[in-house]
């Protein structure tokens, strides 16, 4: 018997009809350590690859997974700008430079074992510290209800943090931009050089050129020349 | 369907040991100490998102939102400072930094 008509659309809203709240979490879980797993397992290749060129793969690889763990904690605007700017920006920052410099990386990977030991233990004293610390707090109730600014549902992530990034936190956000200045003022004064055997338009000393100074009237002989 | 706070920090420590354990491994690779440095700023980010998440607070997003600016700020002046310095030196090596005379 074919289904059609009311009872067929019946069925569909069933079928997308959202389940309960607990299969919903286990997706978000599911997601979560998905991301993550990701995440650490890229981020320790960064660390131990041969190659710097697939570290720097690597990393794109771990923004991207931090990008859908800041999804799932609702910060959507974050999770855009970190995609854009470190995956756009600096992971390419770093790609131009690994492959510009003529480098054998191999050689500098000679002494690696040396210094193994000595990472992996203050690398276990850091992780045990954090753990401690992790396992060891509580946040109190009454600083859990007094947010400074409560995240409103009603209203996008993006158009949240814009209302406060230029109100509230305005000089923040200006400083901010002051520090990018600088940086981008400093790396440019920074890696710019004059090759002394490359000429060179100077505009102000073309300007200040003088005819008097530069052209000269010569009688010439007939028969003979300048010289 | 909030994800509890633990597993957010628990992400971030692992994600800084990695970056700190990357600076010793690498001693004489300043690339890639740099990119150490960027795992441990994300590291420091997702930790204020998580908090931001979980005490439903949008201050934790704006300061990280700084944090990545500062980041990216840092990456171009070191590897502006990387690129000269090999220009000088024809060697990354961490090593003869010190041999750097005004």
């Amino acid at each position: 018997m074919a289904i059609v008509g009311k009872e067929r659309l019946q069925i569909i809203s069933n079928l997308t009809r959202p389940t309960d709240e607990r299969d919903k979490m286990t997706l978000t879980l599911f997601f979560f350590y998905l991301f993550s797993i990701v995440l650490i397992a890229a981020a320790i290749m960064v660390v131990a690859s041969r190659n710097p060129v697939h570290s720097v793969l690597f990393l794109i690889l771990a923004f991207f997974n931090a990008a859908g763990l800041f999804l799932i904690a609702g910060a959507e605007f974050l999770a855009m700008i970190l995609v854009i700017v470190y995956v756009g920006a600096v992971a390419v920052l770093f790609l131009f430079v690994v492959m510009m410099l003529d480098i054998d990386f191999a050689e500098m990977r000679k002494g690696i074992l040396q210094y193994m030991p000595i990472g992996a233990l203050i690398g276990l004293i850091l992780f045990l510290e954090l753990a401690l610390l992790a396992g060891s707090w509580v946040i109190l109730p009454e600083v859990a209800d007094s947010s400074v600014l409560p995240i409103d549902n009603s209203i996008s992530n993006t158009k949240a943090l814009g209302q406060v990034l230029y109100t509230r936190y305005v000089f923040l956000f200006q400083g901010a931009g002051i520090i990018l200045l600088i940086a981008m003022v400093g790396a440019i004064v920074l890696s710019l050089h004059h090759r002394s055997n490359v000429k060179r338009q100077d505009i102000g000393k073309q300007v200040a050129r003088d005819p008097k100074e530069t052209v000269k009237t010569v009688k010439v002989k007939s028969g003979k020349g300048i010289g | 369907m909030e994800i509890a706070i633990g597993h957010y920090l628990t992400v971030g420590a692992i994600l800084f040991t990695i970056g700190v354990f990357g600076i010793f491994l690498n001693r004489k690779n300043i690339i890639i100490i740099l990119m150490s440095i960027e795992l441990i700023l994300l590291a420091v980010n997702i930790n204020f998102v998580g908090f931001s998440a979980s005490l439903n607070d949008l201050a934790g997003q704006v300061f990280a939102l700084l944090i990545l600016t500062v980041a990216a700020a840092e990456a171009a002046i070191g590897l502006a400072i990387l690129v000269i310095f090999f220009r000088n030196r024809k060697s990354i090596a961490v090593d003869d930094v010190n041999m750097m005379k005004g």
